[in-house]
């Protein structure tokens, strides 16, 4: 089937077979492998990414289904200069190997457009869809109240 | 993991995505937010020639205040539910609950109608629509019916949807004058319940006038729990009743086991969360 959608504000248009997930339709039709697939069973979260504004998991998500509208990638995030999230992953040193990384900015992107100021238990909370197996996760959740700090200016 | 081949159909309306359920038969089957069906289909439990994309219809999707009774459409998310100021403050309990399912991607997806026509015994909505004494309503087409919560979950996956027919929105009384909870024990990596409980108690003044309290994760089919029920019926609800009432739960039950919890220890925990439940209330 053919599908046109836009992703990172680029449209693009493209001949799939029906069952390719998001997921693989990113990584291997768009060569955008910053999405990474972990568990590919929706439980990890390592493969979130933005659809329409909203995180989802991208390995149960088929590419179909986002024929006419918006995904935001990791790829996505940066304009020029880090995003504050990305900044606050370096700054504080959210990320060992670094696998679980896009997935987390991508969950954590949608909890900031929602609520911009997040407690820390928010914060735990919005990430609860996404394992660090490295198990940083103070460093995490400190480096979303990073951004969430410099986006509030 | 890549599922069978098939062919994927996005319906635009209600009517659209019936006359393809009937062109296909068994063949085919409706996609919602796809968080059940898709991992299935990878693993290649089910396998389907057509499915059929119901997730853009924007007649399943709204929340409507009908008075009496609060429609919620069968494309609702979970996390929408959560949002909704209208189930926040007229039926608490289902925004308590949505707020449990999965994580945020999950709740992003996933719809109460595609969970409810799933029907996995561990899932929350169907204690949720048996506590609230909801109806579901379903078309096949040219007519539509409307069944109780009580007689449309029959068992493990199984409801009372028949061939051709889809669920289109659901029906959930108000009532000024009640009070609900739902807390449930979760496996803690999925969510799903080990022991949900849903309590709906409708107060006259101090005392508890009617209860409805049901159970999901605990048997292979959701159910209320009438001895529970009738322990709360006329009482008000003190110390002495929340006991008397956690300490009925699931007793007649058929209580499924599993490697994450056993038969008694579900049915320990079905006691514990009444308990809780019930004392979040007074």
């Amino acid at each position: 089937m053919n599908i046109t959608t836009k992703v990172n504000g680029k449209e693009i248009a493209r001949e799939i077979d029906d069952r390719t997930m998001l997921s693989t339709f990113l990584r291997e039709e768009l060569s955008l492998t910053g999405t990474h697939i972990g568990c590919d069973t929706s439980g990890c979260g390592a493969c979130t990414v933005l659809l329409n504004g909203k995180a989802v998991k991208s390995c149960t998500v088929l590419a179909a289904r986002v024929d006419g509208e918006e995904v935001t990638t990791i790829e996505g995030m940066s304009n020029g200069s880090l995003h504050p999230l990305q900044e606050g992953f370096k700054e504080e040193h959210g990320l060992q190997c670094g696998f679980c990384t896009p997935g987390m900015i991508m969950t954590a992107a949608d909890l900031l457009s929602r609520n911009s100021n997040p407690s820390e238990q928010e914060i735990r909370e919005s990430l609860e869809g996404n394992f660090c197996r490295c198990t940083g996760y103070h460093n995490i959740v400190k480096a979303v109240q990073y951004a969430a700090d410099k986006m509030n200016g | 993991m890549i599922p069978s081949s098939f062919t994927y159909k996005k319906a635009s309306s209600v009517s659209d995505a019936l006359a393809m359920l009937k062109e296909h038969g068994d063949e085919a089957t409706l996609l919602a937010g796809g968080h059940s069906l898709i991992p299935a289909l990878k693993l290649r439990l089910n396998d389907y020639g057509y499915l059929i994309d119901i997730s853009k219809i924007s007649e399943l999707k709204s929340i409507d205040d009908k008075g009496d009774h609060i429609e919620i459409g069968a494309g609702v998310t979970h996390g929408e539910i959560v949002d909704s100021a209208l189930l926040q403050s007229k039926v608490p309990f289902f925004s308590e609950a949505a707020d449990l399912i999965g994580d945020v991607q999950v709740r992003n997806m996933g719809t109460i109608g595609g969970s409810i026509a799933h029907a996995d015994p561990a899932a929350d909505w169907p204690a949720l629509l048996l506590a609230a004494d909801a109806t579901i309503n379903i078309h096949n087409g040219s007519s539509s019916r409307s069944v109780a919560a009580a007689d449309f979950f029959q068992g493990l996956f199984h409801t009372a949807v028949e061939e051709g027919e889809m669920i289109t929105s659901i029906s959930v009384p108000v009532s000024a004058n009640a009070k609900t909870k739902y807390i449930k024990f979760m496996q803690p990596a999925s969510r799903f319940a080990i022991v949900g409980c849903a309590v709906n108690l409708e107060m006259s003044g101090g005392t508890i006038s009617s209860a409805k309290v049901a159970y999901a994760g605990v048997s292979a089919t959701p159910f209320r729990d009438s001895a529970v029920e009738a322990t709360l019926a006329g009482k008000s609800l003190d110390d002495a009743t929340i006991e008397a009432a956690g300490n009925a739960a699931a007793d007649s039950a058929s209580i499924m086991s599993d490697h994450f919890a056993s038969e008694s220890y579900r049915k320990q925990m079905a006691k514990v969360y009444t308990k809780r439940a019930l004392k979040a209330l007074a």
